[in-house]
């Protein structure tokens, strides 16, 4: 099992802070219900749970989160939203953290590793989605 | 009801992969002699709606398309694809109701000629514009075809619906928009638990699995409760549905493969229009169910439906 270690530190740093502003969400407000899990449609693919990332998140374990394939695997069909029985947009947490990561400039996908079979079919707008959320 | 002319924004795939979309409603709605007019300009609208806080540049988009449809002086915009009804939508709630946010875009709009104050433009998407506009009564009497007991699986996906402050049903988490649309026009819908499931979006790009899975849990639903077609207005649920089926096939014995239309194909065979379907843009044909319906070829109606 994975050990977390709980700081006053890691409760105040800044990328916590940075994921509370750019998410506009009370981190606290989730009392761990599991209901964004349940509903989720990328649970399977997901090696954390939704309601585990907000979890760390709490905790100021952002670097834990940031590790997760999970945050990349949310397709922002807010789900997890409209069904929150304490209001907390999940989602946006998830988006706060990709940029976190993004912001570094790191592509999560390229278009180059994009097949040239895949670049006639898909329809625009999974392109344009897909590297709306997954590119600086 | 008298003509109605309204705004009309296409967004990218409508022009494209989802050609047959835009063409089957255009020509319906003509019949229906509501008259869309294309804006003569309009943005991408982005497809996914940005949710960091200081993303405020992503929302320029569709606020330019909704200051080109507030100049047009038409009172309504008709969008078809439900991703560009998510962002356009989202992007007019967030203007209304964040006074910083909203002056904060209209200083990048120096090329406009007027502000967006966020309720100067009415959207429409087009099931809204079928019940509430035109009535559901009236669309009824333009159809010329005894739909033969057709059941769809009316699938609604996720971006006509959340978050509630734009879902396009009262009922958000269980709407019946799509299933009143066709009870009026005599076609059976199917229970179909899996109407709201996200498809997996834009997942489609480089997490194959996902789709796969969603793909067909949704459709062996559909199938599981006697649909002979899946019928949807999201171009990119589109793509995922119809297209990954041969793939989920090959890896599961038993598979039955159910074709996905848009609500303007199957409204308009209803209506008798036949020249502007295009068969060429499915992957699972929907022909032989259709014509096992009698709903092409032999006793079809004498041409364009007109009423």
């Amino acid at each position: 099992m994975m050990k977390i270690q709980l700081s006053r530190q890691a409760l105040l740093s800044e990328l916590r802070e940075q994921v509370k502003d750019l998410s506009e969400q009370n981190l606290l407000a989730c009392y761990q219900c599991g209901k964004c899990s349940a509903g989720c449609p990328s649970i399977e693919a997901m090696d954390v749970m939704p309601s585990q990332i907000i979890r760390w998140v709490q905790l100021g374990q952002i670097e834990e989160a940031l590790k997760s394939k999970t945050i990349w695997l949310c397709a922002a069909c807010q789900t997890c939203k409209v069904r929150c029985p304490r209001g907390v947009d999940l989602a946006r947490i998830m988006e706060a953290l990709r940029q976190l990561v993004l912001r570094e400039n790191v592509d999560y996908v390229h278009p180059n590793n994009i097949s040239e079979e895949d670049l006639e079919e898909l329809p625009q707008i999974a392109l344009i989605a897909n590297f709306r959320k997954f590119t600086p | 009801m008298s003509a109605v002319e309204l705004s009309y924004m296409p967004g990218c795939t409508l022009k494209t992969k989802a050609k047959n979309f835009e063409t089957t409603t255009l020509k319906l709605l003509e019949l229906l002699d509501v008259h869309a007019r294309e804006l003569t300009d309009w943005y991408c609208c982005g497809t996914t709606y940005s949710l960091a806080s200081d993303n405020v540049i992503n929302h320029l988009g569709p606020i330019r398309t909704l200051v080109k449809a507030k100049e047009a002086g038409r009172e309504d915009l008709l969008v078809l694809c439900s991703m560009c009804y998510n962002t356009l939508r989202r992007a007019q709630e967030l203007v209304q109701h964040d006074e910083e946010k909203r002056s904060k875009i209209n200083e990048f709009m120096y090329e406009e000629e007027t502000d967006f104050t966020g309720d100067e433009v009415r959207i429409l998407h087009l099931l809204t514009l079928l019940k509430e506009t035109v009535g559901f009564d009236r669309l009824k009497e333009k159809l010329v075809r005894d739909p033969g007991g057709l059941k769809v699986a009316g699938y609604y996906g996720c971006m006509l619906l959340r978050p509630r402050e734009i879902a396009i049903d009262p009922v958000a988490e269980h709407p019946s928009i799509l299933e009143d649309l066709f009870a009026a026009c005599g076609v059976d819908s199917v229970y179909f638990p899996f109407k709201t499931e996200c498809c997996g979006s834009y997942q489609t790009v480089n997490e194959k699995q996902v789709v796969l899975s969603r793909t067909k849990a949704i459709t062996e639903s559909a199938v599981k409760n006697g649909a002979d077609l899946i019928v949807t207005s999201c171009p990119l649920c589109h793509y995922n549905l119809d297209a990954y089926q041969p793939r989920v096939a090959e890896a599961t014995p038993g598979f039955r493969t159910i074709p996905v239309m848009y609500i303007s194909q199957v409204l308009a065979l209803l209506a008798g229009l036949d020249d502007v379907q295009d068969y060429n843009l499915h992957v699972v044909d929907p022909r032989p169910v259709l014509r096992a319906r009698g709903l092409m070829g032999k006793g079809e109606p004498a041409a364009g439906g007109k009423a």
